[in-house]
């Protein structure tokens, strides 16, 4: 939580201006027990009707006073809470921003998700309260006392004998509750896990007949949460009766001191009446913060998940020492004796990958079911960073460049042809901010994307929805693939990404790319079918994170069995019998 | 409210099981309040004991051990209501989570199909969770709070009839002031919820696809777009939490108003009597006093409550409505069938089926597969080729006419056992969060460790499997986490080859598994479809071509029918889909 608090820095004036008009609610609201005190002491016994009339009118101005103060409080305290809100969210999403693809393999992206929502609200509405309430209580507790002790010194001395124990109450509740409701939290993430389970697997757990089984592993999740449930609630659910018990034993003090007092004569009935008073209104506070302690308590729980967000550093960040040099060489990318082992695994993914690529030279890369194809490519625009050797584009160290400066050079098309909410001409413009219409149309035209952006009325302005979900999963890979050239890249970088297209039009696709370059594109073609590589200047082909080949496709088929192998098994007529 | 009238009954009918708590419930919360009320009545007289002429301690001792005695069986009391409370909610809110799972288990697939799954996920999480807390809410403050309101107002009207009658016409104020407040804020909520799912939306999009903003260097764009609507949401809430936040000051004042009238005329009253005992004495003026304090918080909270309950009633509106008002498949039948090994003998007569009746799919489709056979469906995309595994699975039920197994309609025969009987492998793969060896054994629970490693063997998943960190008690995540798309198929084929069920259905199911490693596992498939009846929906040339019967579908329809030589013969669709091949 303490970490947090930088984001109420810009609200400073009414992080105290709201708390202090809190103050001074309050303080008007102490002074009313007195008023009474002074209609039993001088206006009922001296019969003065006027004077009665007086204290009520004061009674009733006191609340108008404390009510104005009150609204000014909830104003400053409400714009302290949402400008923290607000900077805490631009700030944590800012910082997700900033990870890298491991981090996030590693937390999982629903987390991100619900923190950066439902954790965040739970943490502005916890600000809120504080500012309103857990100085406002405490000053009514402590107010209280003092008053107390203007009255008479030595009965006094019960609040302070009260208060201690009652902190002890609220703060212990609080430190054994928190805890017990991130288990709570961590509970219904299994609940909801196993429902939505249900859902996105409904065919293979009814094919398999499976759905007792899921009802058993439903209800033990959800006996579980129950379980937690009712445990949490047993212990939050003391705070009201122990608080209870504790300040009516001080009202019982008071009395019976009060009662000692009057009988020598020091004290009026007046002053035990307010004496008693002021401990009710203790009572009064902590009834009323009792029922907030659980919004807090579940504030804190949450901004410790936000926090283990915070803590994260990217792994991945911007060298310190780059130098912007000309590099006139022939070699655009090169490895250098690399291997790569993810952190969530135990056993490296690539092993030993050496080679190096000319400026505008075509490159396949082909294996088989988990080889390690895209984690090669990952490597190039530095998604990872190697665990041994390093990674050499124009020259340079990945990890010597500028993350903008490396990534611009290249133009990526994923595996999963990924399309955002907006126009066209938005999505394209992902790939470079200043594009104009008619660099788009050209990338649209290479990307064999043209043929069906024309029939669209309304061009560029055509609306996609999210996920691309009105197009077709063809059309929505040809438009990543325009995307990625409008960049106008020095490497491109294809992963698989012509699987949802037909032979033809792929073929049609790689020829335009190989004549607009001018030579000068560099293009990194992964995939499963030999076809759309076979043509590449070299082919590297990987076998369980090993480089098993490097070459021509003819200078492969002579020395490497796997790629033989792969080749055959897609060109081959299969032997009889098998 | 209305049509909450139905939500309270159904929410009733869930609490009948509890209802022994819930009485328990009430006659704790009636005691507490009770003695809650009580206990200024004895501070009132013990504080009468206290005269400026001397003291009647006998008196005020046994005051102050009665004020102990109430406030301890109070503190008690409360407590146990408080548990009570806790375990009746959460009982509740358990029970209707279980029933809505069992329900989701009984949902149609067309149901699944065509509503989002984040939605129904949020009706068995989000709003149940609302749901649990509103109640709670609502059992310990609205039932307490009117208990004390009526508890208040009775002792008041005891004491003096009067005054109480001064408390009673101010207080509603408060209630009016609150009123007023929520409808003016209503529409503040509302934006600031509409501005928030812009913004949740803007999130899941962004951070769900990550690697791409990566990929374009677009993290600035993007904050910036952020910031845009985050500033909108800072105003907008700014807004709906200030004014809203203006109810509690306001009903404040109005208990200093109703604090301020009895202090007035009760000190008048005082005065007329001219405190003597038996009278209405200073004492009884600081009871009233407490009293109108206690009976005013109350109406602060129920304006609250009132509004949470109407959320919670909206949210179990929402759970009752996936639990009662969807429709459940059709139960089987008492007398069906359990499908024990059939042969295999499939027939599909004038089969129609469409998934929404102004469209219409499958028409007129006849089709008979004698026990071993093996079909093949090819066809463009979106040709229907899915939707007859649908029918064969009866995960959906035909419009007209029938699909029988071994001469049986496939209507006449438990579910269960007709699925049990089919071995499946879909494209998408799905794979449940647990151990690999758990996923693999899905079909077969009573399988051995050493079944298990053949089926992986068979497959050609052992290699993979043996290098995972704790091989095959490597835990996996719900989306199947770190492995590949090519992995979890495998993972898939090996769950079937391990149960062996009597008839197979391959819906491209070896679509991400690379070329190399197909052909090897083509042999294990081959033994496998040996004596089964098959349905392969595949792309690749060899396995299509060795099928005893090619179904070639466009649009729903059979349009040519027969082996691979009959067809190529024929020269029509499927002729001219192999060349393009």
């Amino acid at each position: 939580m303490k970490r947090l608090l930088v984001y109420l820095k810009n609200y400073k004036k009414e992080t105290v201006i709201g708390p202090l008009f809190k103050l001074l609610e309050a303080s008007f609201e102490l002074m009313i027990p007195l008023v009474v005190a002074a209609i039993v002491d001088t206006g009922i016994p001296g019969n003065d009707k006027g004077y009665i009339f007086k204290m009520c009118a004061i009674m009733v101005a006191l609340g108008l006073i404390g009510m104005v103060c009150a609204i000014t409080a909830q104003f400053f305290s409400a714009k302290a809470a949402v400008g923290f809100g607000t900077e805490l969210r631009h700030a944590l999403f800012a910082h997700m921003q900033t990870l890298s693809h491991s981090e996030f393999d590693k937390i999982g992206t629903s987390t991100m998700i619900t923190r950066m929502t439902g954790d965040i609200n739970q943490v502005q509405t916890g600000v809120n309260l504080v500012l309103r309430l857990f100085l406002r209580s405490p000053f009514i507790v402590f107010g209280a006392m003092i008053m107390a002790f203007t009255v008479d010194a030595k009965s006094a001395l019960t609040f302070v004998v009260v208060i201690p124990l009652l902190s002890i109450v609220v703060f212990g509740v609080m430190l054994i509750t928190m805890p017990l409701f991130k288990k709570v939290q961590g509970a219904l993430d299994k609940v909801l896990g196993a429902t939505r389970q249900n859902l996105t697997g409904v065919r293979v757990i009814r094919a398999f007949g499976q759905q007792e089984e899921e009802i058993k592993n439903f209800n033990e999740h959800n006996g579980m949460l129950n379980r937690l449930q009712i445990v949490t609630g047993r212990i939050s659910g003391l705070t009201n009766p122990l608080t209870y018990i504790i300040v009516n034993a001080g009202i019982i003090v008071l009395i019976y001191c009060g009662a000692l007092r009057v009988e020598g004569g020091i004290i009026t009935q007046g002053a035990v009446v307010a004496l008693v008073n002021y401990m009710s209104q203790i009572l009064v506070e902590l009834v009323k913060l009792a029922n907030l302690i659980v919004t807090v308590t579940k504030a804190f729980a949450c901004a410790h998940r936000i926090e283990a967000v915070f803590d994260m550093t990217p792994s991945i960040c911007d060298s310190e020492n780059t130098v912007a040099e000309e590099y006139n060489g022939e070699e655009i990318v090169s490895f250098k004796d690399v291997n790569l082992c993810y952190q969530t695994s135990s056993e490296d993914s690539l092993e030993n990958i050496n080679f190096s690529v000319k400026r505008g030279e075509t490159v396949g890369i082909i294996g088989g079911t988990g080889s390690g194809k895209s984690s090669l490519i990952n490597l190039i625009p530095r998604f990872y960073d190697v665990t041994k050797g390093s990674v050499m584009v124009a020259g340079k160290d990945v990890r010597d460049y500028k993350l903008d400066e490396l990534r611009h050079r290249i133009g990526i098309v994923p595996q999963k042809a990924v399309l955002f909410k907006g126009t066209l001409r938005d999505n394209l413009k992902w790939g470079n901010e200043n594009a104009t219409d008619e660099e788009m149309l050209k990338a649209l035209e290479v990307a064999q994307a043209k043929e069906f952006t024309d029939k669209w009325e309304e061009g560029f302005d055509k609306q996609i929805a999210q996920n691309g979900k009105n197009l077709s999963g063809g059309q929505r890979q040809r438009l990543t693939i325009a995307r990625a050239l409008v960049r106008n890249p020095e490497i491109l970088i294809l992963d698989d990404s012509a699987s949802a297209l037909d032979y033809l039009t792929d073929a049609k696709l790689r020829a335009a790319i190989k004549k607009i370059s001018g030579g000068k594109l560099t293009t990194f073609i992964v995939s499963q079918r030999t076809a759309s590589i076979m043509h590449a200047d070299k082919i590297i082909v990987l076998d369980e994170g090993e480089m098993v080949g490097i070459g021509t496709h003819d200078e492969l088929l002579m020395n490497c069995e796997v790629y033989k192998e792969i080749y055959e098994s897609q060109f081959k007529k299969p032997k009889e019998g098998e | 409210m209305k049509g909450n009238k139905k939500t309270i009954s159904r929410i009733f009918g869930y609490i009948k099981s509890q209802m022994f708590l819930v009485v328990l419930s009430l006659i704790f919360s009636l005691i507490s309040v009770v003695l809650t009320l009580y206990v200024p009545i004895l501070t009132g007289k013990a504080i009468d004991c206290i005269l400026d002429n001397g003291i009647e301690w006998d008196l005020l001792k046994g005051y102050l051990y009665q004020i102990a005695a109430s406030v301890l069986i109070t503190a008690l009391a409360q407590w146990l209501m408080n548990l009570i409370n806790n375990k009746i909610t959460y009982r509740v809110v358990r029970d209707i989570r279980r029933d809505a799972f069992a329900k989701i288990e009984e949902l149609p697939l067309s149901y699944i199909d065509s509503h989002a799954h984040g939605d129904t996920v949020s009706r068995v999480i989000t709003d149940a969770d609302q749901f649990a807390d509103g109640l709670l809410m609502g059992f310990t403050q609205l039932f307490s709070g009117i208990i004390t309101i009526v508890g208040t107002l009775g002792f008041m009207l005891i004491l003096n009839v009067k005054i109480a009658l001064v408390v009673v016409c101010i207080t509603p104020l408060s209630l009016f002031v609150a009123s007023f407040i929520a409808k003016k804020t209503y529409d503040m909520f509302k934006l600031q919820s509409q501005i928030r799912g812009e913004q949740t939306s803007l999130i899941d999009e962004m951070i769900g696809n990550q690697k791409v903003v990566k990929a374009f260097g677009r993290e600035d764009k993007i904050v910036e777009r952020f910031d845009e609507i985050n500033e909108r949401l800072g105003k907008a809430s700014l807004r709906a939490i200030f004014f809203s936040s203006i109810t509690n000051p306001g009903t404040r004042f109005v208990n200093n108003l109703v604090y301020a009238s009895v202090a007035l005329t009760g000190a008048l009253t005082v005065l007329a009597t001219g405190n003597a005992a038996g009278t209405f004495t200073v004492g009884i003026l600081t009871t009233f006093l407490s009293y109108a304090n206690q009976y005013t918080k109350p109406f602060n909270e129920i304006s609250g409550v009132i509004t949470e309950l109407q959320n919670a009633f909206a949210c179990a509106g929402r759970i009752f409505e996936l639990i009662f008002d969807t429709e459940a498949q059709i139960p089987d039948a008492e007398n069906a069938r359990v499908l024990d090994n059939p042969n295999g003998e499939i027939d599909l007569r004038n089969v129609e089926f469409s998934y929404v009746p102004e469209k219409e799919l499958i028409k007129n489709l006849n089709l008979s597969v004698k026990p071993g056979q093996r079909i093949a469906i090819v066809g463009p995309t979106g040709c229907g080729k899915t939707t007859v595994i649908n029918l064969l699975m009866r995960f959906y039920d035909v419009n007209k006419g029938e699909i029988s197994v071994d001469g049986t309609d496939i209507r006449d025969i438990t579910r269960h056992s007709l699925r049990k009987s089919y071995g499946m492998v879909l494209q998408e793969t799905w794979l449940k969060s647990g151990t690999i060896e758990d996923n693999i054994r899905m079909g077969k629970p009573e399988a051995t460790r050493e079944e298990v490693i053949n089926a992986a063997k068979a497959s050609h998943a052992h290699g993979f499997i043996k290098r995972l960190p704790n091989g095959y008690d490597t835990v996996i995540t719900e989306d199947g986490g770190g492995l590949s798309q090519g992995q979890k198929q495998l993972l898939c084929i090996a769950r079937v080859m391990l149960c062996l069920p009597p008839m197979l259905i391959l819906d491209e199911a070896t679509s991400s598994i690379d070329t190399r490693t197909e052909i090897r596992i083509q042999k294990a498939f081959a033994k496998m479809m040996e004596g089964r009846t098959s349905f392969i929906v595949a792309h690749r040339l060899s396995t299509i071509k060795e099928a005893d019967v090619i179904l070639v579908m466009r649009d729903g329809n059979i349009i040519e029918q027969g082996n691979h030589e009959e067809l190529m013969n024929k020269k029509g669709f499927y002729a001219e889909l192999y060349s393009q091949m």
